[in-house]
């Protein structure tokens, strides 16, 4: 799929370049990536406010490029809410079961058991200027889910939250997501916020889907050093090829030679990026190597709580390694200027894409 | 507690307020006056008012204005209110020149408006000869006249009311299943109305008072209450025109306001997490 925008000065910007996405029926699906990556707009080619240049919306198998978003199967949470200011918030949640013409008990039925559903059932005759954050949030949730889409698409909704409420809401939509069995596209920018609550994650970055995976997969095995960086941290230690084995493969970096378990395919001779995560990096004081380990100075702490952050100076290069802030062994806080041994698992040092 | 204000600064305003309103304070007050002549009080009676009613030509302009007023508010209010959503709704690079030409009515001299109105009309008059049909000046043109300054009038409440909402909300309608016809009618149009009557309360009142636009365009045999009153005072101002100006005020006076409270925001209204 494809979708090009022109801005006022008739200029084209590319915003969708080439997406090719299957979401499975009944799975919380997050699109994750930097503001301008065409998360939303891919959002909103779903919903039908947008339609592609070329390509093709598929709902449940049935072709949906072109139809309009009042006869498309889906249902959407937007960023800004979008409550109708002068309706109750029993109205607003009715509004899409009236417009298919259903009334009566089974309208107040099914408007009552959404309203349940998000624990808003007090809230009938508010307005939705008399409620908090938290709550129009839920009553968007309820005037979506109360139409039992195919799709629901959330647009960044807990965007606007507060940190405490937005933890809350991830941990109740995901629950509502189970106990509903829909279908969930989700849009956000927060790392952390697709860690928690999806079953897949595609990672985008300008217009394109950089990879697609369960979070697990995302976190632990990135193939570039955008989605390495963009979920989490990553240091970065550039080499090339120097022996391939079955068991992986051997880098020579400005450190010397690194062994990884990943790379068997590679030919030797390769420039390659190797990355590995801030906390999988083991500091150490003794001297004895035991190969995979890069002698560094400590150049600055940042403690932030569960963790101590060091940054280190290692053979010219920035390294960051995170150490859980235990009490076991108290002796292991490292100070300023300390030389220190740092060993890089061969199972946590990642391969990625391009070199 | 309150701030007390310089004695000075509350004579000054006191002034300031006279000076705006003494005038029409003393026409009202010698609209009451018991005396066939200006300047003298000679006790209080309303029987100018009887007068007044009694008086053919003021009931033939009254029919006048307030035909030309309903009308000229009916059309400009259908008009401004699509200008208005439309400024709300499309983001073009147009936006900017299109308000700046929707202000430009409103400073216009009314002189410059109506020179230029009976202008456009005898053109359209002579265009129209070719065909054999022709026209005079009345209704129509005082009416039309009327609607191209009501029309900004109009927009720009609208517009202004629209203001503080997400323009998500349109899509909100359509993604519940309203078509677009229908997302106008029961999300859209709601929204709107409290500007949509305040506009056209505004453009009654416009329509109303106007003298100017009016004087250009009528011709010789249709005449407006603000006409009128410009002819008679001409021969002396008389009590029943201070009457006859009396109430004018006062319905103008009560629109205003009722198109202020419909206007007033809510608290709350436009209250964002």
């Amino acid at each position: 799929m494809f979708k090009s925008f022109r801005n006022a000065q008739g200029a084209e910007t590319r915003v969708l370049d080439d997406i090719d996405l299957d979401i499975r029926k009944g799975e919380f699906f997050s699109l994750l990536g930097p503001s301008g990556c065409g998360k939303t707009t891919l959002l909103r080619i779903l919903a039908g406010f947008e339609q592609p240049d070329a390509g093709a919306v598929l709902i449940g198998g049935r072709d949906m490029t072109g139809v309009p978003p009042n006869l498309r199967p889906v249902n959407t949470v937007f960023q800004s809410y979008a409550l109708f200011p002068h309706l109750s918030v029993y109205d607003n949640v009715a509004f899409g079961l009236r417009q298919k013409g259903i009334g009566g008990a089974a309208l107040r039925d099914r408007v009552g058991r959404a309203m349940e559903t998000v624990r808003i059932g007090d809230f009938g005759t508010r307005k939705p200027d008399n409620l908090s954050g938290g709550q129009r949030q839920r009553v968007a949730l309820a005037r979506a889910i109360v139409n039992e889409p195919e799709v629901l698409l959330l647009d960044e909704p807990l965007s606007a939250l507060d940190l405490k409420l937005r933890k809350e809401l991830q941990v109740e939509l995901s629950n509502l997501q189970e106990t509903l069995g829909m279908t969930f596209v989700f849009v956000t920018h927060d790392q952390e916020e697709a860690l928690v609550m999806s079953d897949r994650i595609a990672v985008m970055n300008r217009g394109r889907v950089e990879q697609l995976g369960k979070a697990e997969d995302l976190y632990e095995r990135p193939r570039t050093a955008f989605v390495a960086n963009f979920l989490g941290q990553s240091n970065l230690i550039p080499g090339k090829v120097q022996e391939v084995s079955p068991g992986g493969a051997v880098v020579l970096t400005e450190h010397g030679l690194l062994r990884t378990v990943y790379g068997a395919d590679l030919s030797v001779g390769r420039e390659v990026m190797l990355s590995i995560r801030p906390e999988k990096l083991r500091m150490e004081r003794d001297d004895e190597t035991e190969g995979n380990e890069v002698r560094a100075r400590v150049d600055d702490i940042v403690y932030t709580g569960a963790e101590n952050q060091y940054l280190l100076e290692a053979n010219g290069q920035r390294l960051v390694a995170f150490q859980l802030n235990s009490d076991i062994g108290a002796d292991e806080d490292f100070d300023y200027e300390e030389e220190v041994a740092l060993y890089l698992p061969p199972a946590s040092l990642v391969i990625l894409e391009e070199g | 507690m309150m701030r007390r204000t310089h004695p000075a600064l509350s004579a000054w305003a006191w002034l300031v307020y006279g000076f705006l309103y003494l005038p029409i304070l003393v026409l009202i007050i010698f609209s009451f006056n018991d005396s066939k002549f200006g300047g003298t009080w000679a006790g209080f009676t309303t029987k100018w008012y009887g007068v007044l009613l009694a008086r053919e030509d003021v009931r033939e302009a009254l029919t006048n204005t307030l035909l030309v007023a309903l009308s000229s508010t009916l059309i400009s209010t259908v008009l401004g209110t699509l200008v208005g959503l439309g400024l709300w709704r499309y983001s073009t690079r147009f936006r900017l020149p299109l308000t700046f030409l929707l202000v430009t009515p409103i400073v216009i001299p009314d002189v410059v408006m109506g020179v230029s109105l009976l202008m456009f009309y005898s053109l359209v008059r002579g265009g129209l000869e070719l065909t054999g049909w022709t026209f005079e000046n009345g209704f129509w043109t005082v009416m039309f006249a009327h609607v191209t300054f009501q029309i900004s009038y109009v927009a720009l409440t609208v517009r202004s009311r629209l203001a503080g909402y997400d323009r998500s909300l349109e899509e909100a309608a359509r993604d519940l299943g309203a078509s677009s016809v229908q997302s106008f009618l029961r999300v859209i149009l709601p929204l709107a109305l409290p500007g949509v009557l305040a506009g056209a309360l505004l453009a009654f009142t416009l329509s109303l008072d106007d003298f100017v636009v009016t004087y250009f365009t009528s011709g010789s045999g249709f005449r407006t209450l603000p006409v009128l009153i410009y002819t008679s005072v001409k021969k002396g101002v008389t009590p029943d025109i201070n009457a006859l100006s009396t109430l004018l005020v006062l319905v103008t006076v009560v629109a205003i306001i009722a198109a202020n409270a419909i206007m007033r925001p809510r608290p709350g209204r436009r209250g964002e997490a």
